[in-house]
C-alpha cells in the first residue's frame, strides 16, 4: 500500500465569488478526506485557502508576495481534525489568484518531498476562476504558466482542476474568464492535468472523486483478429458499481468494561441431516447436487470436472457487423476499455486505425472472450470505438457483453398501431408530447449537460458518508434528509419545470387519465401484491391496510364455524376455506343447504327470497371452486325449484 | 434449502441483486396444456422444410416438449398439466367423456415437470393413437360437449394454490375456430351457452384462458366465430390473435413457442410525467442472464439434502446472538454503528416511482453508461385509464426526435439514474423481433465510472494516432470480415449447455 501514497494538496478559492457553492465545496472535500479515513488510511493531505484577508504561507515570509493564501493544514497524514478543518472554511473577502495558489502548493509539495514519489503528488484546485491573476514581472502570463508547467511535469506532479462556472458564476467577465481558460488549458495540454467543468452544485459533488481505486486489468493479451494478426492489447474496467459497503456484524455480548473486546461476530455455517437427528455432516462427505426439475442430480466434484467447459484463455474477433444490428439496450453488464499495450507504438497504432474506420464506417466488431485460463465461462460481446479527444490519449474501445440466446426472452407484444382510436394519441396530443421532449432540455447547446453520470454522485452512498461522519461525533444522530443538491438527482429540476410551465400545462391539458372504473377494490389490491418484491415499495397506509385485512380475516377464521343468520354468505365462505380440516367444505355445504331450505319454509310472502337466492349464488360459486361433484347440488336445485314455484315463481335457475 | 455456498457467504444486503437476477418461488405459475386431438388436426398438415408436412397436432405436442425443457431448467418450480381432449379414451377425475389428462408415474396431474414427463412426453407421438386415439367429441345429435368437458378438467387441474401466489393459466391448442358448427339450432345455442358459462366461471376464479390457434393452409383461423367470446376479446386485444394465414412451418413454430411464454411482469410501476400526471406502466425483463441451476448440497452416504444452519457467534465471548446484530463501521478510531432500520432508512431516498427529470440527444447516451441488463417498459390502462395514450405519445415523440428520456428510479435495492430509451417495432416474416416499447438503462454514478487518465500510463508525448492511409487498411479489413446477419442470440452459452446436458443425460 504505501507504494500507493497519495500525497494530495487541496487548492481551495473562498473569495467572495465563492461564498454561494462554498457549502459544496466543505461537502465534497470533507467526503474526500472521510474515504480516504476508511480506504486510503495513509495519504497524506495539505489544504490551501485562497481569496483569505490574511496571508500565511512560507512562501510570503521566503521571498514576500503570494498574499491572501492561508497554509490551513500542512500535508500530513490524513486525519479526523483535517474534517472539521474542511468543515468550516474560512469566507474570504478578496478575489483569489489561483496561479499563485498553484505555486504554493507545489512548493509544499517539493518541501516535504523533493523529487521522490513521482506520479503520487497531486493538486486539486477548485476555483471559479473569474478574475485575473496578477501580470508577471518577466514575460507574459503564458509563459509564466509554461514555466510552471515545466516544473510541474519534473517533479512528477499531477493536478485537477473543478472549474465552477454557468448558474453558478453568472455576471463574471467574459474577457477574463476566457483568458483564465486558455491558462488553464495550458496546464491540461502540458501536464497531466484533468480540467472540468461544472454548472451545478450537484455535479461539483460529482466531478471529483472522492475515491480512487487504482486500476487493475482484466486481461493481458493478444486481441486475435485471426491466427496470424494479434494486437496486443490491455483490457480495464470502465465502470464498475460502487456498492453500499458492507458494513460488518456487531457483538454487543462484551462486558462495556472489556477495552480490548473486537465486537466482532464470527458467521458458522453447520450442514446438518433432515433426518430427526439433525447430524452434523463434514465436508468430505457433502456433494453438490444439481436441481433439474423437482429432483435433484448429485454430481460429485470430479464428475462436474469432466463435464466442466474449460475454454482457452484468449480474446478472438468473430467478425465485425454493422452498428445497427446491435442494440443499445442489449448491453449486460459493466464496461471494459481495451487499450493497446502501453508503449507499444505498432499497437496503439493499429487499434487507432481499426478505431478509427470502424468509426467512420459505422461498424462494430463482436468479440469471443476468456480473460484468465481457467475461466469456466465465455463472454461474448461488443467491441465499439472510442476516439480520443484528447492529445495525449490514445485511441480505444469499448467492450460490453451481450447475451447469449439463453439470456433474451422472447416476449411478444401488441404494436402501438394495433391499438383501437381511442389508446393513439391524437394531432394535438402528439404534438404537446413533441413539446415536452424538446423543452425539457437537459443538454441545451452552450451549456453543461445537466445528470452528466460523469459528474452525478450516488446519493445514497453520500448519504452514507455524511451520516457516518455524523454519528462519530454524535451516535444518536438522526439520518439526515437528503440535501437540495442531491434532491436534484432524485427528482425533477423546479427551476426547468417552472420555466417549461406552459409546456407542461398543455400536457395535462390535453390527455385525460383516470383510474379505471371497472376495476373492482379487491382486485387492484389483489394486483398491486402480484409483483414480487414490490411490498416494501408500497406506502406505509397500505401496509397497515394489509395487515388490517389480514387480522380481520384471522378473526373470522377463528370464531366462525356455523352459518349465522346475519352474513350467511360471508360465513359460508370463510367455512369453506378452512384449510384445517377436509370436512370443513362439506360441513359447509350441508350447513349453506339446510339455511337456504330454512329461509325459504321460514319465508313470510317473500321476505328472506333474496337472500336465499345470495345463498344459493355463493353456493354455486363455492361448488365450482371446490370442484365438489354438482349431483347432491342438483338434487337441492329440484327441491328449491319446487319451493320457488310454489310459493315465489320469480326466480328461476340457469 | 436451496443455498448455494458462494450466495450463503455473501452479505445479506447483497440480497437484493438476486431478486434482480432470479425469479422467486413465489411467483409461480400453473398451466394446463388444452390440446386438441381432434381428427382435424391430424388431418391438417403445414408445408415444412425439404417437402416434410407436419401434422398441426405434431406441431402442437413438439412445441410444448420444447417448452417444457426450457421450462425445466429456467422455471422449474412453475408447475403444468397436460391434458387432450376430443380423444377416443377418457381419463380424468371427474370421468368426463373425450378428456384425456396425460401423466407419468410419481408425479401428480398438476405438478413440476419431471425427467420423466419430458421422455415419455417426447415418445408420445408413436403411441397416441394407440393409447389415447383420436375421436370428435361433438357430435350432432349426442348431448357430449368435449370442449365444456376439457375445461372443466383443466379448472379442476388448477384448484391447487392460491390465486395470489400463483398465475395461473390455461392454453388451448387447437384448429378448430368453430367447435359447434356442426350443430344446429338450440343445441348449438346450448352447448355455445355453457361453455361460455364454463370459461366465465373458470376466469372469475383468475384463471386466464390463452388460445393458440394454428391456421389451417387454406383458410384462416377466425377468432371472431366463437372464441373471442370465450376468451372475453375486445376489440383492440382481438388484432394480436390474428395469426397471418399460410404460414411456414418454422415462422408457426416460432410463433407457437414464443406465445406459450407468459410475458411476466416483474413490476408495476407508476411513472410521474409532472405532477398529477402519472401514468401506470409494466416492467419485464426481457434480458437477463441466465444462471446455472441453484445448488443443493447432499449427503453423499443417503443422497438426502442436507439443510444448512446459520449460527452467529460472539467472538469475545462465543455466546451464540439470536436477535438480528447492529452493523459497524470503524472509524475515526471507533466503531460507529447502524441499526438495520437505520440502513435501510438510508438507502431508502425515494416513493419506489419513475420520477420524469427531462431528454437529452441520444448522442449523450455512451457506451461505457451502462452497468447491469436493461429492462422493458409497457403501458397499461388496467389501473389508469389514459396511460397507454400519454406513453405511446412520448414514445413517438423520442423516436423522431431521437432523445430519450433521463428519470430516477427509486427502487429500494438499487435507487438509480436510468435512460429511457425508445425502441421502434423490428419484425421480421410476421415474428416480432423488438417489441415496441421503451428500454430502462441503468446509468452509473460518477462513483461507478474509472477514471481514464488513471488507466493510460503518464506520458509527455501525445499518443500516436494512425494517418489515413493506415486507416483504409484496416477498413478494406473490416469489410473482409463482416457478418452482415449477425443478431443478438446466434449464440448458446457453451456452459450452461455443458451443465444441463450432463444433468439431464444423467436423470434420463
Amino acid at each position: 500500500m504505501a507504494r500507493n501514497k497519495e500525497k494530495l494538496v487541496l487548492l481551495l478559492d473562498v473569495g467572495p465569488s465563492m461564498h454561494s457553492v462554498l457549502p459544496e465545496v466543505e461537502k465534497v472535500c470533507s467526503m474526500l478526506v472521510e474515504k480516504k479515513l476508511i480506504f486510503r488510511k495513509n495519504d497524506e493531505v495539505g489544504v490551501v485557502v485562497f481569496g483569505t484577508e490574511e496571508t500565511n504561507n512560507d512562501l510570503t515570509k521566503e521571498v514576500g508576495g503570494y498574499d491572501h493564501i492561508v497554509v490551513l493544514e500542512d500535508i500530513k497524514v490524513v486525519d479526523g481534525d483535517l474534517i472539521d478543518t474542511l468543515q468550516k472554511l474560512p469566507r474570504g473577502t478578496v478575489d483569489g489568484d489561483f496561479l499563485d495558489a498553484i505555486v504554493v502548493g507545489m512548493d509544499m509539495l517539493i518541501k516535504k518531498y523533493k523529487d521522490i514519489h513521482k506520479g503520487k503528488k497531486r493538486l486539486c484546485l477548485i476555483t471559479n476562476a473569474v478574475h485575473p491573476i496578477k501580470d508577471s514581472l518577466e514575460g507574459t502570463k503564458e509563459d509564466q504558466v509554461e514555466t510552471i508547467a515545466a516544473q510541474m511535469t519534473a517533479q512528477g506532479m499531477k493536478m485537477e482542476s473543478v472549474v465552477v462556472r454557468g448558474r453558478l458564476s453568472q455576471d463574471a467577465n467574459k474577457r477574463i474568464m476566457d483568458e483564465n481558460d486558455r491558462l488553464l488549458s495550458i496546464f491540461s495540454k502540458q501536464t497531466l492535468t484533468r480540467t472540468v467543468y461544472v454548472d451545478s452544485p450537484t455535479s461539483l459533488l460529482g466531478a471529483l472523486k472522492t475515491r480512487r481505486i487504482t486500476p487493475v486489468t482484466v486481461f493481458r493479451g493478444d486481441l486475435e483478429l485471426s491466427p496470424d494478426m494479434k494486437i496486443k492489447v490491455w483490457v480495464y474496467k470502465r465502470t464498475q458499481e460502487e456498492k453500499f459497503p458492507t458494513l460488518k456484524k456487531y457483538s454487543e455480548k462484551a462486558p462495556q468494561t472489556n477495552k480490548f473486546a473486537t465486537h466482532q461476530v464470527k458467521v458458522d455455517y453447520e450442514y446438518k441431516t433432515v433426518d430427526g437427528a439433525s447430524k452434523v455432516v463434514p465436508p468430505e462427505q457433502r456433494i453438490k447436487g444439481y436441481r433439474y426439475g423437482p429432483q435433484v442430480v448429485p454430481i460429485s466434484a470430479a464428475e462436474w470436472d469432466a463435464v466442466k467447459f474449460k475454454p482457452e484463455k484468449g480474446v478472438k474477433l468473430l467478425g465485425f457487423t454493422d452498428a445497427s444490428n446491435i442494440m443499445r439496450h442489449y448491453y449486460m453488464k459493466d464496461v471494459y476499455l481495451f487499450i493497446a499495450e502501453p508503449g507499444n507504438t505498432r499497437a496503439i497504432l493499429s487499434v487507432s486505425a481499426i478505431a478509427r474506420a470502424m468509426k467512420e464506417m459505422n461498424k462494430v466488431a463482436i468479440l469471443r472472450c476468456v480473460w484468465r485460463q481457467g475461466q469456466q465461462n465465455v463472454v461474448l460481446g461488443v467491441l465499439t470505438p472510442n476516439i480520443s479527444q484528447n492529445d495525449k490519449l490514445p485511441d480505444s474501445f469499448y467492450f460490453n457483453v451481450l447475451p447469449f440466446i439463453e439470456d433474451v426472452r422472447e416476449y411478444q407484444f401488441p404494436s402501438f398501431n394495433s391499438f383501437p382510436v381511442s389508446w393513439q394519441p391524437n394531432e394535438q396530443q402528439q404534438k404537446a408530447a413533441d413539446e415536452l421532449v424538446q423543452m425539457l432540455n437537459l443538454a441545451p447547446s452552450g451549456k453543461e449537460e445537466a445528470l452528466l453520470p460523469d459528474y452525478t454522485p450516488n446519493p445514497v452512498l453520500e448519504r452514507f458518508y455524511r451520516h457516518l461522519e455524523l454519528k462519530s461525533k454524535q451516535p444518536d444522530a438522526a439520518v439526515p434528509p437528503l440535501d437540495g443538491t442531491l434532491k436534484r438527482i432524485t427528482e425533477p429540476d423546479p427551476e426547468l419545470f417552472f420555466e417549461n410551465k406552459s409546456v407542461i400545462d398543455a400536457l395535462r391539458k390535453h390527455f385525460e387519465l383516470k383510474e379505471n372504473p371497472k376495476l373492482k377494490k379487491s382486485a387492484r389490491r389483489l394486483l398491486r401484491e402480484k409483483p414480487s418484491g414490490s411490498n416494501d415499495e408500497d406506502g406505509d397506509a397500505d401496509v397497515s391496510d394489509a395487515q388490517a385485512v389480514n387480522s380481520i380475516e384471522k378473526a373470522l377464521v377463528v370464531k366462525i364455524e356455523k352459518i349465522g343468520d346475519l352474513t350467511p354468505v360471508q360465513d359460508f365462505e370463510v367455512i369453506l376455506s378452512r384449510r384445517d380440516s377436509p370436512e370443513w367444505v362439506g360441513k359447509a355445504i350441508k350447513e349453506m343447504r339446510d339455511k337456504i331450505l330454512g329461509l325459504l319454509s321460514d319465508s313470510h310472502e317473500g321476505d328472506n327470497h333474496l337472500i336465499a337466492v345470495e345463498c344459493i349464488a355463493a353456493l354455486r360459486k363455492g361448488c365450482i371452486l371446490e370442484q365438489v361433484s354438482p349431483s347432491p347440488s342438483l338434487c337441492f336445485c329440484a327441491t328449491v325449484s319446487a319451493f320457488a314455484t310454489a310459493k315465489w315463481p320469480v326466480i328461476a335457475f340457469s | 434449502m436451496d443455498l448455494d455456498p458462494e450466495d450463503v457467504f455473501k452479505d445479506e444486503e447483497d440480497g437484493s441483486d438476486n431478486e434482480f437476477f432470479q425469479q422467486s418461488a413465489s411467483s409461480k405459475e400453473y398451466v394446463v396444456y388444452l390440446v386438441d386431438a381432434s381428427p382435424k388436426m391430424f388431418n391438417t398438415t403445414c408445408p415444412g422444410k425439404d417437402q416434410k408436412d407436419e401434422t398441426h397436432f405434431h406441431l402442437a405436442v413438439s412445441c410444448i416438449a420444447e417448452s417444457l425443457k426450457t421450462q425445466i431448467i429456467s422455471r422449474s418450480y412453475d408447475e403444468v398439466a397436460i391434458c387432450f381432449f376430443n380423444t377416443r379414451e377418457k381419463k380424468n377425475l371427474q370421468d368426463l367423456n373425450g378428456v384425456f389428462v396425460f401423466n407419468v408415474a410419481e408425479r401428480e396431474h398438476l405438478d413440476r415437470p419431471t425427467a420423466r414427463l419430458i421422455k415419455e412426453f417426447d415418445c408420445l407421438q408413436e403411441s397416441f393413437m394407440r393409447e389415447i386415439g383420436s375421436q370428435y367429441g361433438i357430435v350432432p345429435g349426442s348431448r357430449e360437449n368435449s370442449l365444456y368437458n376439457a375445461l372443466w378438467v383443466a379448472q379442476a387441474l388448477l384448484r391447487k394454490g392460491s390465486i395470489k401466489t400463483a398465475d395461473k393459466r390455461i392454453l388451448l391448442l387447437t384448429n378448430e375456430d368453430d367447435p359447434f358448427g356442426g350443430l344446429l339450432g338450440a343445441a348449438k345455442a346450448d352447448m355455445t351457452r355453457t361453455s361460455l358459462q364454463r370459461a366465465k366461471d373458470a376466469q372469475d376464479l383468475g384463471i386466464s384462458i390463452e388460445l393458440l390457434p394454428l391456421s389451417c393452409p387454406d383458410e384462416e383461423f377466425n377468432v371472431k366465430v366463437f372464441y373471442a367470446d370465450l376468451l372475453g376479446l375486445d376489440g383492440e386485444d382481438l388484432v394480436q390473435f390474428m395469426p397471418s394465414a399460410g404460414q411456414k412451418l418454422e415462422d408457426m413454430k416460432d410463433q407457437l413457442r414464443k406465445r406459450m411464454f407468459t410475458r411476466r411482469i416483474i413490476r408495476r410501476i407508476t411513472f410521474d410525467i409532472t405532477n398529477g400526471l402519472s401514468i401506470q406502466l409494466n416492467t419485464y425483463a426481457l434480458i437477463r442472464p441466465a444462471v446455472p441451476g441453484a445448488i443443493t448440497w447432499l449427503d453423499s452416504v443417503t443422497n438426502l439434502p442436507l439443510k444448512i444452519e446459520r449460527s452467529l457467534i460472539c467472538e469475545d465471548t462465543g455466546a451464540l446472538i439470536q436477535e438480528p446484530p447492529k452493523r459497524f463501521q470503524p472509524y475515526r478510531n471507533e466503531n460507529v454503528k447502524f441499526s438495520m432500520d437505520e440502513i435501510s432508512e438510508m438507502k431508502g431516498i425515494s416513493t419506489g416511482c419513475l420520477r420524469l427529470l427531462g431528454f437529452k440527444p441520444l448522442s449523450c447516451l455512451k457506451d461505457y453508461h451502462n452497468l447491469r441488463p436493461s429492462t422493458f417498459v409497457y403501458p397499461s390502462d388496467q389501473e389508469v385509464v389514459g396511460s397507454t395514450c400519454i406513453f405511446i405519445a412520448l414514445y413517438r415523440s423520442m423516436l423522431r426526435l431521437k432523445r430519450f428520456a433521463v428519470a430516477f428510479y427509486g427502487s429500494s435495492s438499487h435507487p438509480q439514474l436510468v435512460a429511457l430509451v425508445a425502441q421502434d417495432e423490428v419484425a421480421k416474416a410476421g415474428v416480432q423481433i423488438e417489441p415496441p416499447g421503451i428500454n430502462m438503462i441503468y446509468l452509473p454514478y460518477s462513483d461507478d465510472i474509472r477514471d481514464v487518465e488513471e488507466i493510460f500510463p503518464d506520458t509527455d508525448d501525445d499518443a500516436p494516432r494512425a494517418d489515413e492511409d493506415q486507416i483504409q487498411k484496416a477498413a478494406a479489413l473490416i469489410k473482409r470480415i463482416d457478418m452482415r446477419d449477425f443478431s443478438v442470440s446466434q449464440f448458446a452459452n457453451p456452459e450452461t449447455l455443458c451443465s444441463t446436458a450432463g444433468s439431464s443425460s444423467r436423470r434420463r
